[in-house]
Order: C-alpha cells, then sequence, then structure tokens
C-alpha cells in the first residue's frame, strides 16, 4: 500500500466521518454556544482535510485556503462569542 | 524514511481528529466540550500539517505550515476562553457531577461584572458602609 493510496482511503475518510460526527452536534446542540463550538471544529478539521488532500494531489498552494480557514474560524468565535454576551445584555 | 515518518504523523492526527470529534458528541457539558475540542483537535490538526511539511520538504511550504500551526496553537485557547465566559454569562449550567464551580455567586447579574468575592457579601459591606456613614452624619447633625 502505497502512501497516496493509505492517505486516500484511510485518513481522509476518518477525517470526513469526525466531520459528520461533529455535525451531529452541530445539529443537536442543545445551547447555541454547543453549535459555535462544534462549527469552530468543522472548520478545523476542514483545515486537516485541506492539508492531506495537498498531499495526496502533490499541490502546496492549497496550504493557502488552510490559513484563511484558520484565520476565519478564530474570528467567527470571537465574534460570536462577544454578540452573544451583548445580547443577553439587552434582555434584562 | 520519510514516508515512515508521514504515515506515522498523518495516523497520529487523524486519531487525535477523531477523538475530538467523538468527545464533543459524548461529552455531557458544554464546558466539557469546549475542553475536549481544544485539545485534542489542535494537536491532531498540528500532527496533519508536520505531515504535509515533511512531504514537501520545501522550505517555502514549511514555513507556511509553521505560521499555521503557531497561529493555531496560539488562538484555540484564546477562542475557547471567550466562548466558555460566554456560555458562564448566559447561564449554561455545569454537569450535574462537577466537582467544583469556583466562579458560584461571583458574578453580578444586574452589572454584568466579575467580582473576586462573593456578590452578596459585597452589597451586604456596601450596606454596612452606608449604615456607618448615616450614623456619622447624624451625630454630626446632633452636635
Amino acid at each position: 500500500m502505497s502512501l497516496h493510496d493509505y492517505l486516500y482511503y484511510v485518513i481522509l475518510p476518518i477525517l470526513a466521518i469526525s466531520s459528520l460526527v461533529v455535525f451531529i452536534r452541530f445539529v443537536k446542540g442543545p445551547t447555541i454556544v454547543d453549535r459555535v463550538v462544534a462549527l469552530d471544529l468543522i472548520i478545523t478539521l476542514g483545515i486537516g482535510e485541506i492539508a492531506i488532500y495537498s498531499i495526496i494531489n502533490n499541490k502546496p498552494t492549497f496550504l493557502d485556503i488552510a490559513t484563511i480557514l484558520a484565520l476565519i474560524a478564530f474570528l467567527g468565535t470571537v465574534a460570536f462569542a462577544f454578540y452573544l454576551e451583548k445580547r443577553n445584555k439587552k434582555d434584562d | 524514511m520519510t514516508d515512515i515518518f508521514i504515515f506515522i504523523l498523518a495516523t497520529l492526527g487523524a486519531i487525535f481528529a477523531m477523538l475530538a470529534a467523538i468527545g464533543i458528541l459524548r461529552m455531557p457539558d458544554t464546558y466539557l466540550r469546549i475542553s475536549v475540542t481544544t485539545k485534542a483537535a489542535t494537536l491532531g490538526i498540528g500532527l496533519i500539517l508536520g505531515a504535509a511539511a515533511l512531504y514537501f520538504g520545501d522550505f517555502a511550504v514549511s514555513t507556511r505550515v509553521q505560521a499555521i500551526i503557531i497561529f493555531i496553537v496560539l488562538t484555540a485557547p484564546v477562542g475557547a476562553h471567550l466562548i466558555g465566559r460566554t456560555s458562564y454569562f448566559t447561564g449554561n449550567k455545569m454537569w450535574k457531577n462537577s466537582v467544583i464551580d469556583e466562579l458560584e455567586g461571583k458574578y453580578d447579574k444586574k452589572k454584568h461584572q466579575l467580582l473576586s468575592e462573593d456578590v452578596k457579601k459585597q452589597h451586604q459591606k456596601e450596606e454596612q458602609k452606608k449604615e456607618a456613614d448615616g450614623r456619622k452624619k447624624a451625630e454630626e447633625d446632633k452636635w
């Protein structure tokens, strides 16, 4: 089994199934905070998938997209945390 | 030789990422879920990116990978702290078997402030101060 086959038939499916499992929590999530955390984890797993995909296709340019995804994940979490706290202040 | 290292790094990374996914589904409580996702996912993705850097063996690519890893390692705890703080302030309850809640009673819901001592004690102190001030004023008025 070559490295290419191993990455394509073992590692990528593991990451894809992990994303699906996280998506269950994203749909189920009792509170909105759970959903935000699940979204963050889905994006982080997406970075891993892009890294594996860049190895399979032998194209290091894909890693630039991983950088941008990491930025967006952090920005999204911070923005959600900020506005959820603010929304609560107005309710009282 | 490098192929074996890539095998090991990618496998370990995938296992940690899978553990993070199982953890977020199975953990009983928002705070435990945040804790699991932050640590396991950061380690797993770091290992997978390390495998990519090893595969390309190029200076430009490994610099990029280093930048991504450092960025994730720096921002994951910050984001987890912010979202956990928000979760606590919005009144998310802890798991029933949790041992200790060190912030219990220290968050003033009316003023939205986090104090270093109990909110009730703080209110009592303020009232005592007011009473003392009132007494002083009354005595001064007598004179």
